[in-house]
């Protein structure tokens, strides 16, 4: 994507960023009126008070943060902006909430390149605008140079719960069908891929994209969902041993069903790792009553996020708390939690 | 995926299988020297294709279990100048020194770089003249021939601020140990394929003979190990010890000649101490003497660093296939991944990691 054929950086006397962009004076002014607020422009932003002032309804909301510290920032697939407003979106759509407001947190370090935040900003504007949701407040920091590294971002966002929708693992039963909405390990192994000691060249792009219209269409099809997750660091074992913890009911899953692109299987074993302990942006775990599955599948698989949702396991009484496999060849085995980081093997 | 679900084949382990339990009629022990073996066996399970009959023992062949814990902490304290990059493959960062890991010097501030390739740690001296480049060089013979291309490489750039850290071990005088011990119950041996693919397998042939035990050339995959312990027992029940080859299709007889060669030109062979086991005679490589300006441990001053292991971790005896990992006290209580005592609960490879995460035993805290 190229940005700068249709939006010129607006600030270009300052090619980096300087202390003085985080002052509070003249600089810090011109970034939020030439650069955040015209980006991300919507009624509360364009007000300009302290805070976004919104209109309350009736119902639940949902209310969530994430901060975002990726390395490199700009990956195969997307930037460390355009995965701030997926993560939060994605979060609130977890919760059976509509997304609908963001508020943004930037560090920023001295001398990160005005070109880059502008990259950024704007592919913030593209995802929120792909997502439905408004950025109504935000702040900006500066550090030393040396005291970040180029740009921390921080997300909260707002959602409202869906009438009806009551998103709780301790409801999971024994029986209950897990289905995931596509490949696995995309961002990790894109971000890896990048990243400086383990530069390799792959096709494979980082996954970040929102969830909340695939959540839309599942949540349209049954009432009846126990668990919605994205799993994001750790990757699906470790969000599956989470699930399987806080609701008791142990689980087995298929390995041969759980979809992998060759690549990023490929990827995994050159450098000895497991996919499904790779994090991904923009994939859903969803556990659902058996009954009810074919129906969710099936929403998932005719809409553009789910194309390849697949069931790929199930929950069981047999051992409580404990996540099972029966691997490509048919014997048994656990899997575990994932222990500190995922490290390259040496050979 | 081609050259991986071919030897993942559901049916072909199933055959081998059968084929087991057809020729098995007595109780056999046998060791799967290398770790990468471990970790397949663990992974798949592969314990549920074999008769009850069949033992399988994990070895020593894990690089980062048997790297000496004084070699860690010389890492440590070279890792820690203000002077030096430190470089290293990914899973020696959380091997426990006898004060910290290498992990923490870069939770610390020391700029400590995970590579997947040495040469990756020429391309950071060259980027970096003002800095000292260390790349920690560990491994069995698999390993070594790229950590000595590194070094061939640097010297040809005329680089003055590149050195490895070196500990790189052997594998048939570890497999004479373990033979020679009054202990020892092994009968027949998986020998490590990738070693093997630089080694050849002619040096097993007098191990075979003179300890009349079955050696066979063994891969990585369930497929690979499953035909590989087929072999071993084919031998054990027909009464034969002789060294084959089930990983033909990456080994031959006298390896890779041209890594040899460079072996032989980087390094000398010396003697070694192995975490856990102790110094075996001419079991590792040195850096060659007319290499010595690359030599980390002639750079930095660490000759002072002589340690000695926890004495509540029986690594010893798991890598000597004496005990399994669940005999340890330590196992799964004092010692898990998130802190390890030895360094086999570290690496994926090593067989207390490869437990703990495939088949955890009763009485686990969790």
């Amino acid at each position: 994507m190229d940005f700068q054929l249709n939006c010129p950086i607006p600030i270009s006397e300052y090619p980096v960023i300087t202390m003085a962009h985080g002052s509070g004076g003249v600089l810090s002014h011109q970034l939020i009126d030439k650069m955040f607020r015209p980006a991300f422009s919507n009624e509360q932003l364009d007000a300009g008070h302290d805070g976004a002032v919104l209109a309350s309804g009736s119902g639940e909301m949902a209310f969530t943060t994430d901060s975002f510290v990726v390395k490199p920032i700009f990956f195969p697939g997307g930037n460390i902006g355009d995965l701030a407003v997926n993560g939060t979106v994605n979060d609130l759509a977890c919760c059976g909430a509509t997304p609908e407001y963001l508020s943004v947190g930037m560090i920023l370090e001295e001398g990160l390149p005005m070109e880059d935040l502008w990259k950024i900003v704007l592919s913030m504007k593209e995802a929120a605008g792909k997502a439905g949701v408004s950025i109504v407040t935000g702040d900006t920091k500066v550090v030393d140079h040396g005291s970040g590294d180029q740009i921390f971002i921080n997300t909260s966002g707002l959602g409202r719960v869906r009438e009806g929708v009551r998103i709780d693992p301790s409801s999971c039963r024994p029986g209950d069908v897990i289905i995931l909405s596509g490949y696995i390990g995309d961002h990790g192994v894109a971000i890896m891929s990048a990243r400086e000691g383990l530069e390799f060249e792959t096709g494979i792009e980082s996954d970040s994209a929102p969830l909340n219209g695939l959540v839309d269409a599942i949540l349209d099809a049954s009432t009846g969902i126990s668990v919605l997750r994205d799993p994001t660091r750790g990757g699906v074992a470790t969000t599956l041993n989470e699930i399987s913890r806080s609701s008791g009911v142990g689980m087995v899953l298929d390995e041969k069903a759980i979809p992998v692109r060759k690549e990023v299987q490929g990827a995994c074993e050159i450098l000895g790792l497991d996919p499904l302990y790779i994090a991904n942006e923009g994939k859903l775990l969803v556990i659902v009553p058996e009954s009810e599955a074919g129906r969710v599948l099936e929403a998932m698989q005719n809409h553009s996020m789910g194309t390849h949702a697949a069931i790929i396991g199930k929950l069981t009484g047999d051992h409580p708390s404990v996540v099972r496999m029966t691997t490509s060849i048919g014997s048994g085995r656990i899997i575990d939690m994932l222990t500190g980081e995922q490290l390259p093997r040496i050979c | 995926m081609k050259f991986v679900d071919e030897f993942r084949d559901i049916e072909l382990v199933r055959n081998l299988s059968a084929k087991i339990h057809e020729i098995t009629t007595k109780e056999w022990t046998i060791m799967e020297i290398c770790g990468g073996q471990t970790h397949c066996i663990m992974r798949y399970n592969l314990e549920e294709f074999l008769p009850e009959k069949i033992r399988l023992v994990h070895g020593p062949g894990c690089p980062v279990c048997v790297t000496p814990l004084e070699i860690i902490d010389k890492a440590v304290r070279i890792a820690q100048r203000e002077d030096v990059i430190f470089t290293s493959f990914g899973d020696m960062l959380r091997v426990p020194g006898s004060e910290k890991d290498l992990m923490s010097v870069k939770a610390g501030g020391g700029d400590v770089r995970i590579l997947y390739s040495p040469l990756d740690a020429i391309k950071i001296a060259e980027d970096n003249p003002d800095k000292k480049v260390v790349f920690f060089a560990i491994g069995f013979e698999t390993t070594a021939p790229a950590n000595a291309m590194a070094v061939k490489e640097a010297s040809r750039r005329g680089l003055k601020n590149f050195s490895i850290l070196s500990s790189h071990v052997l594998v048939p005088p570890a497999m004479e140990v373990i033979l020679s011990s009054e202990q020892n119950r092994i009968e027949g041996f998986l020998a490590a394929g990738h070693v093997c693919t630089v080694m050849g397998y002619e040096e097993y042939i007098p191990i075979a003979g003179k300890y009349r035990i079955p050696i066979v050339v063994t891969g990585f995959e369930p497929v690979d190990i499953l035909k590989g312990i087929c072999h071993v027992v084919m031998q054990l029940e027909e009464g034969r010890y002789e060294v084959e080859n089930a990983y033909g299709r990456v080994v031959s007889r006298e390896g890779n000649l041209a890594a040899r060669k460079l072996l032989k030109d980087v390094y000398d062979v010396t003697d070694m101490k192995w975490r856990g086991i102790g110094n075996i005679p001419l079991s590792g490589f040195r850096l060659a003497s007319k290499y010595g300006e690359f030599n980390a441990e002639q750079i930095f001053d660490v000759g002072d660093i002589v340690q000695q292991e926890s004495p509540l971790c029986i690594a010893g005896e798991v890598l000597q296939g004496l005990k399994k990992p669940g005999d340890c006290s330590a196992f799964g209580r004092e010692c898990k991944p998130e802190h390890p005592l030895g360094a086999p609960m570290v690496s994926s490879e090593g067989a207390c990691s490869a437990y703990y995460r495939f088949k955890k035993t009763e009485g686990m805290e969790t």
